[in-house]
């Protein structure tokens, strides 16, 4: 499996922003290998970010999702000590989790 | 064990909950993956199953690059000002497969959101708003010097 997940997270004036960079092929299924042949797709289809247990934010995502994908965004809120987690999953079923405790 | 009255109700009363809670499901957006838009292989197709074609709005900010030298990783930031904003898309027409992400956005999230696509050759690209059941969208052209989807 790819590398680890790196998550930030900073809560400024009531809100807090969140910047993820994922670790993945994200194969589109398109693309061909030097010898012609088809590489299998092999990215990341469904992301899921909560606050402690609320869903702040679902993302699904097809293959022209960037390698390593990027995600930024903001939620209201978020308090010290609030746990944020970003989930993925891809379409082999394979998922990673990240957490980060705000400051 | 016996089932006494007692327990019978409070069974009866946790199964209503998990009930009412089910029947709740279908007013948040999208809860599963709309793999069939996906898959869509036009335009055309994909807006069928979005439910029509968008109407174009201003209160759509759509921040692309207007030339991208490399394809594979093109920044876009989408933030949208239309009240009740529940979904964000990004789409590129000229890409195999044209819906690349879809952002489902609960209260208390800013609709608002910033990643990397890959751009196969210069492409209109679609952010799609869905707000109140609406669809609304904002356009911007990307040229492509070098393909996202090349070996």
């Amino acid at each position: 499996m790819a590398g680890k997940m790196r998550v930030r997270a900073r809560t400024k004036n009531g809100i807090t922003e969140v910047k993820a960079l994922m670790s993945h092929p994200m194969e589109t299924g398109l693309r061909k290998d030097t010898d012609g042949n088809p590489i299998p797709a092999h990215h990341i289809t469904d992301v899921e970010v909560k606050l402690n247990d609320k869903v702040v934010l679902t993302a699904y995502w097809g293959g022209s999702v960037s390698q390593n994908p990027f995600l930024s965004f903001e939620i209201e809120g978020g308090e010290a000590d609030d746990t944020l987690s970003i989930m993925w999953k891809d379409n082999k079923g394979e998922s990673q989790t990240e957490q980060v405790t705000l400051k | 064990m016996t089932t006494t009255r007692r327990r019978f109700l409070k069974l009866g009363g946790a199964m209503l909950g998990t009930l009412a809670t089910a029947a709740l499901w279908p007013l948040q957006a999208l809860a599963a993956r709309p793999d069939d838009a996906f898959r869509s292989k036009t335009l055309t197709d994909l807006e069928k199953l979005l439910g029509g074609k968008p109407t174009e709005s201003a209160d759509i900010d759509f921040k692309t690059p207007d030339i991208a030298e490399n394809g594979a990783v093109v920044p876009v930031s989408i933030e949208s000002n239309i009240p009740g904003t529940r979904e964000i898309m990004i789409l590129v027409e000229q890409n195999p497969n044209p819906l690349s992400a879809v952002f489902v956005i609960p209260d208390g999230t800013r609709p608002a959101v910033s990643t990397r696509i890959k751009v196969a050759q210069t492409s209109n690209l679609i952010a799609v708003v869905k707000a109140d059941g609406q669809l609304y969208s904002a356009t911007k052209e990307t040229k492509v010097t070098l393909g996202g989807c090349g070996g």
